[in-house]
């Protein structure tokens, strides 16, 4: 389960409201596709969501307790650049969720503990096609593959959301549909809620259930910083199983 | 003609280059040997080539009459012991602090302040206050060399944990880590072979505190011997002193770099032949 409740939300800085009443009801195992212009607090929300900021005003709940005021592994998360640990091979970079998880002291897993998490990790990297890379180091993964990589990473804890920034911004258009294919593939087997920032409104409506559509409803041209962003439009689509069966 | 930007030496070329300013610098010396010699046989100043053979002959494998030690080895130990705990210990507290600045907040509050401070004393003019407060043994040379190098390393190991970008950090609490855990699996790993680069690039400083403060008071090691017998103007012992020095500083930082390719093959990852 993994039910979502963001109840009149507000995020300030000083002399600046980013966010301001944001009200929002998501059902577990939604899709959501965060877009709207620059600057308009797209990447605020997800970073109140992943908790590595904390609201002003408001509450954000899932499953109807109050989100923790720091990233944990309930909530996985995919950037654009910089998501998986660069002096790791694949493999390594996956399993070390399992080994954060069960070894406190060490962090590092050995023997019968260690060969369950790298057949788990191998599991995961066989369905994202890393398979024959796993003994490489990130850099020489090219972006697509560096991508995969990170959304394997992320889900070894089966985290109950998983936060995606603009994870495929980088990613040239061949390489992104078949990114588009994976995702969907794995939210479905995963039963987990997404939460994706993306500039191509294409992209938001190829894969999301729902579109989360981010803007400021109110300006002051004498003080840009006097109102904040907040959902314009939340438009849910119909389910993507469905649709694609009704391509087929 | 091609811009002289675009014109490349060959592999040959390299050698042949780079050997180049090292055989001027050795005729141009022999050369002005020669001419003074000439002029006045009991010359000191600048001996000739073979006269380095002979007193290093004498330093490294032949007895000191007086003591019966094998002087430049007491010489080179004393030295390189001096410096090897002094740059440990530094290493080993800039691991420490540096690590604790760059990611706890409350500890960069605390001290970055007074780390940025101490960095700023000039460690020779605290020599003095050494010598009274630790004696004028070894303690007080490694001392020199921890404060003259810590306070770099500890800056600069900080700095690079600051800069490593935040998104690894928040990755890494998504996948349930522990602030210990981070320390241990995500942050210590890479900022290693960061810290070796920055103890490779102490190596000056070091030999230089080290030198000074055997100059003032030591009874062996290789900045001692130096300016004991330039009382003497012994340049047939200087010179080679010197070239041993240099030698020793070169195949140490060699020898980092050895230890950073060897043990962090990601480091090259992804950057062409490895």
């Amino acid at each position: 389960m993994s039910r979502i409740s963001v109840r009149n939300l507000w995020k300030e800085y000083p002399g600046q409201v980013v966010l301001e009443r944001v009200s929002l009801e998501i059902p577990s195992g939604e899709f959501c596709a965060l877009v709207g212009p620059s600057g308009c607090g797209k990447t605020t929300f997800l970073r109140l969501l992943l908790g590595e900021e904390s609201p002003s005003r408001g509450v954000i709940e899932l499953d109807g307790k109050p989100l923790v005021a720091e990233p944990g592994p309930d909530r996985g998360v995919v950037f654009q650049r910089y998501s998986v640990f660069p002096h790791l091979t694949v493999l390594q970079n996956v399993i070390i969720g399992r080994e954060f998880e069960r070894s406190r002291l060490l962090g590092k897993l050995f023997g019968a503990e260690r060969r369950a998490a790298v057949e788990e990790a191998d599991e995961i990297l066989e369905t994202v096609g890393l398979s024959a890379h796993r003994s490489k180091y990130p850099a020489e993964l090219s972006g697509g593959m560096q991508q995969r990589l990170a959304i394997s990473q992320a889900l070894i804890r089966k985290p109950k959301v998983l936060l995606l920034d603009e994870p495929f911004g980088a990613l040239d258009a061949g390489t992104k549909s078949q990114m588009y294919d994976l995702l969907l593939g794995l939210w479905d087997k995963h039963k987990m809620s997404v939460f994706m920032i993306t500039h191509d409104l294409k992209e938001g409506f190829t894969l999301a259930t729902r579109v989360l559509a981010f803007d400021k409803v109110r300006l002051d041209p004498q003080a840009p910083g006097a109102y904040g962003a907040t959902v314009t439009y939340d438009l849910p689509l119909e389910a993507k199983p469905a649709r694609k069966a009704a391509a087929a | 003609m091609r811009r002289i930007i675009n014109l490349r030496p060959g592999r040959g070329g390299i050698v042949l280059w780079g050997a180049l300013p090292f055989l001027v610098a050795g005729v141009a010396y022999a050369v002005a040997s020669a001419e003074r010699l000439a002029v006045n046989p009991n010359d000191k100043l600048l001996p000739q080539l073979s006269s380095f053979g002979t007193a290093l002959a004498r330093l490294a494998l032949n007895p000191d009459q007086r003591t019966g030690d094998y002087l430049m080895w007491v010489d080179t130990l004393a030295s390189l012991q001096r410096l090897g705990i002094g740059l440990s210990v530094a290493a080993a507290l800039a691991l420490v602090l540096g690590l604790a600045i760059g990611l706890i907040p409350y500890v960069r509050a605390g001290l970055s302040p007074f780390v940025g401070v101490i960095s700023m004393i000039p460690p020779m003019a605290v020599l003095p206050v050494l010598f009274i407060v630790f004696g004028l043994d070894e303690l007080s040379k490694v001392v020199l060399i921890v404060l003259g190098v810590a306070p770099f390393l500890v800056r600069d190991l900080a700095l690079r944990v600051e800069d490593m970008p935040r998104e690894q950090l928040i990755k890494a609490q998504t996948l349930g880590a522990s602030t210990w855990q981070i320390v241990i699996r995500v942050v210590l790993p890479q900022m290693l072979p960061r810290l070796i680069d920055a103890v490779r690039l102490s190596l000056g400083p070091a030999w230089l505190f080290l030198i000074s403060a055997e100059a003032i008071a030591a009874t062996e090691g290789l900045g001692y011997r130096i300016f004991l017998v330039r009382r003497y103007m012994a340049m047939d012992v200087i010179l080679p002193y010197v070239a041993w020095i240099t030698l020793l500083a070169f195949l140490s930082d060699a020898a980092l770099r050895w230890i950073n390719a060897r043990f962090f093959p990601w480091l090259r990852a992804g950057k062409g032949q490895s």
